[in-house]
């Protein structure tokens, strides 16, 4: 046990290293000692601190030090490549070779046609099918991809994920309809869908309905999930997509959790208790190069969402208290000059991760910047967190970080900042209030110009783009996609729509239309029309026909 | 559809948009805010936008010069898309300038294409700037 020191006897002799010590570096440097940086954090950053009230241990709450008791289970997380492209036979075979190098599950990317509702036929598919992802426009599609496994049901207890929102309950049918055509148990299935609608509309620009009935579609899933497939995450909420797209990690954290309210609120709504449904609610944050302020920003966010399960929403279950999250490794701080640094910021991102607690990633592969990863720059990536768990051994402890002066001060701040900025949310009436209005957006803009600024200026340093510049090039292979793709799977989907009974996909899509619009749960008519093979297009213009379409404001 | 050409002094107006489903915005927003700040008029379309309704809003908005942002990879099939739109239009005389996640390969196709200049992300914005405005002076 530290012997503490009495805050007097400790502020006494921190001023007079000040004036002592530091004031000899800042006569040297020419400043005065109010102009010198901090440089230093002591107990009187924290000096309203409780460990028991604002830490604990790992696996109690607040969670502040993790929401496993141990370091990460069983060791290193599983790592899943973000993967899929082309049509679903590519993409089958390349999650073969991500299995066959010792990746556990798959993380599933669809193609842009395929999350925002539209079958490869769709005019506005043209050019974007099967690009940065594979093509799902009927169940053989998804049935095709998880060929990669030999024991057909492997895939629904091997944690996979899927990367889908506006379309997710029609993902989740599918897989339901799948796991149903092998025998799995719904109850066994495990994985992680996005399914984050909200986060679409501020950040990454994939919805097709407008937000309230696109947050009641979220809302049939949680209430089906929660019913059918307790071991499902039926949601993974993300502050990734916001970070990315410019917020500070403040606005990371505060815009996230406070999306993250309006789905349990949602959840109420359809009369669930929180706990029958909070415990499979997961989360993905950014993990940026900023290395302690991540690891803070992990830190306070489990506190926070603990907070506020328990004490607004009544959570009593700890699993409902747990932020439980992935981190996916910041694609905007890689650069496409000298990209071979960019494995030395996906170290230093995922060390971040793996010291914030997170529970799974996603490494971006070093060429993210330029092209479409390789397979040699893909196995770089999963080797990070080998070489950062199995030979570094970051993995041992829990929070490492804990009890660290700066990360602890870092930590209150961040979650001070993050408050402030929900309780802004809060008055304009949420999450779903503060989307419609458009302050998140124009929040996020303002931040990525501000941050442009900064690099353009040389405020910012990015090493080989604004500073230490060479004009030394090094160009990566870049992925082709092969141009028959999109042939091949317009073939493939004509092949799909023959095979099929269509008065039944007829029959499927009306009681669907009916359940929408009596405000009914749509999931069971849903997975009656995949099992039915009625399109991805076809199911999202049933609802684009009853709900209407979104239509941003233009403008910044 | 012949446009107003554009004297020296005068501002220049200058859209930015998204071509196809890509949802990436960070870059063409703050293209857009930047390019205010340099003094020109921007119309920002922002996402989804298919390359008939650029072209038209180009031609019903009058503006210098089209800007667009892609990092999906569609660029290739949307670019050439827009110039080929504003031509049928009779605006074959607006600038296309396109960014985003271009390979250098693709450069010298979508300028076969008629596209008239392709930024890469390193491009400094003053010499962004100073490419827009020398293009809508033309």
């Amino acid at each position: 046990m530290t012997k503490d020191n009495d805050p007097a006897t400790l502020r006494q002799a921190y001023e007079n290293w000040r004036n002592e010590v530091l004031a000899r570096t800042a006569a040297k440097w020419g400043r005065s000692l109010e102009d010198m940086p901090k440089s230093v954090y002591t107990p009187l950053d924290l000096e309203d601190h409780d460990y028991l009230r604002d830490l604990g241990f790992p696996g109690q709450y607040p969670f502040t030090r993790g929401v496993y008791p141990t370091a990460i289970p069983g060791g290193l997380f599983g790592v899943r490549q973000y993967s899929g492209f082309g049509t679903a036979e590519e993409t089958r075979d390349r999650l073969r070779y991500l299995i066959g190098r010792g990746q556990a599950g798959f993380s599933l990317a669809s193609d842009l046609p395929t999350q925002i509702g539209y079958d490869s036929d769709h005019p506005l598919a043209r050019g974007e099918i099967g690009r940065i992802g594979v093509a799902i426009d009927t169940l053989e599609d998804l049935d095709t991809i998880l060929e990669a496994f030999e024991d057909k049901t492997q895939p629904f207890v091997s944690r996979p994920s899927f990367t889908a929102n506006s379309q997710a309950a029609v993902i989740i049918a599918m897989f339901v309809a799948l796991a149903d055509k092998y025998g799995v148990p719904l109850e066994n299935i495990t994985g992680t869908i996005q399914n984050d609608i909200l986060k679409e509309y501020v950040a990454r620009g994939t919805y097709i309905y407008p937000p309230r009935p696109s947050l009641k579609l979220v809302g049939d899933t949680i209430e089906f999930c929660a019913k059918r497939m307790p071991r499902f995450n039926f949601i993974s909420i993300s502050g990734y997509h916001i970070r990315e797209a410019g917020a500070s990690p403040a606005q990371e954290i505060a815009f996230t959790l406070s999306n993250g309210i309006a789905y349990v609120e949602e959840g109420l709504r359809r009369g669930l208790s929180v706990d029958d449904f909070a415990p499979r609610i997961s989360f993905i944050f950014a993990s940026g190069i900023l290395f302690f302020e991540e690891v803070a920003k992990f830190r306070a966010c489990r506190r926070i969402w603990a907070r506020t399960m328990k004490e607004r929403f009544g959570a009593s279950k700890p699993d409902s208290q747990k932020l439980r999250f992935a981190s996916g490794f910041a694609g905007s701080t890689y650069t496409s000059r000298r990209p071979l640094n960019n494995i030395i910021r996906a170290t230093i991102e995922c060390f971040a991760s793996i010291a914030g607690g997170a529970t799974g990633s996603a490494v971006a592969p070093y060429d993210e910047a330029i092209c479409l990863p390789t397979e040699e720059s893909s196995l770089i990536a999963l080797d990070t967190p080998r070489i950062l768990g199995y030979e570094a051994k970051v993995t041992d402890v829990n929070d490492p970080l804990g009890g660290s002066y700066y990360v602890e001060a870092l930590t209150d701040q961040l979650e001070e900042e993050a408050l402030s900025i929900m309780r802004v949310i809060e008055d304009m009436g949420g999450a779903v209030a503060a989307i419609e209005n458009g302050y998140m957006q124009g929040e996020i803009a303002k931040g990525a110009y501000e941050q442009f600024k900064q690099m353009e200026s040389g405020e910012k340093t990015v090493v080989g783009v604004n500073r230490f510049e060479t004009e030394e090039f090094t160009v990566c292979e870049t992925f082709r996609l092969d141009p028959q793709v999109e042939e091949k799977q317009l073939k493939r989907l004509a092949a799909a729509k023959k095979r099929r009974d269509p008065a039944a996909v007829r029959d499927s899509l009306k009681r669907l239309r009916g359940a929408a619009e009596r405000d009914e749960n749509v999931m069971e008519p849903l997975l009656d029309a995949v099992k039915r093979n009625a399109t991805v297009g076809e199911i999202c213009d049933v609802f684009r026909d009853v709900w209407g379409e979104y239509r941003p404001p233009q403008g910044i | 559809m012949a446009r107003s050409s554009t004297e020296p002094g005068k501002r220049v107006r200058v859209m930015v948009a998204k071509p196809g489903l890509d949802g990436h915005d960070r870059g063409a927003k703050v293209l857009a805010l930047a390019l205010k700040d340099a003094g020109m008029e921007v119309i920002y379309l922002g996402l989804r936008q298919s390359p008939e309704s650029i072209a038209r809003s180009a031609v019903d908005e009058n503006v210098d010069v089209v800007c667009l942002s892609c990092l999906s990879g569609a660029h290739n099939h949307l670019f050439p898309e827009v110039v080929r739109k504003l031509r049928e239009m009779g605006a074959g005389d607006i600038p296309v300038l396109g960014g985003g996640l271009i390979p250098e390969e693709d450069r010298d196709f979508l300028r076969s294409e008629g596209v008239a200049e392709v930024f890469s992300p390193t491009v400094p914005m003053k010499e962004v700037v100073r490419r827009i405005e020398e293009l809508a002076q033309r």
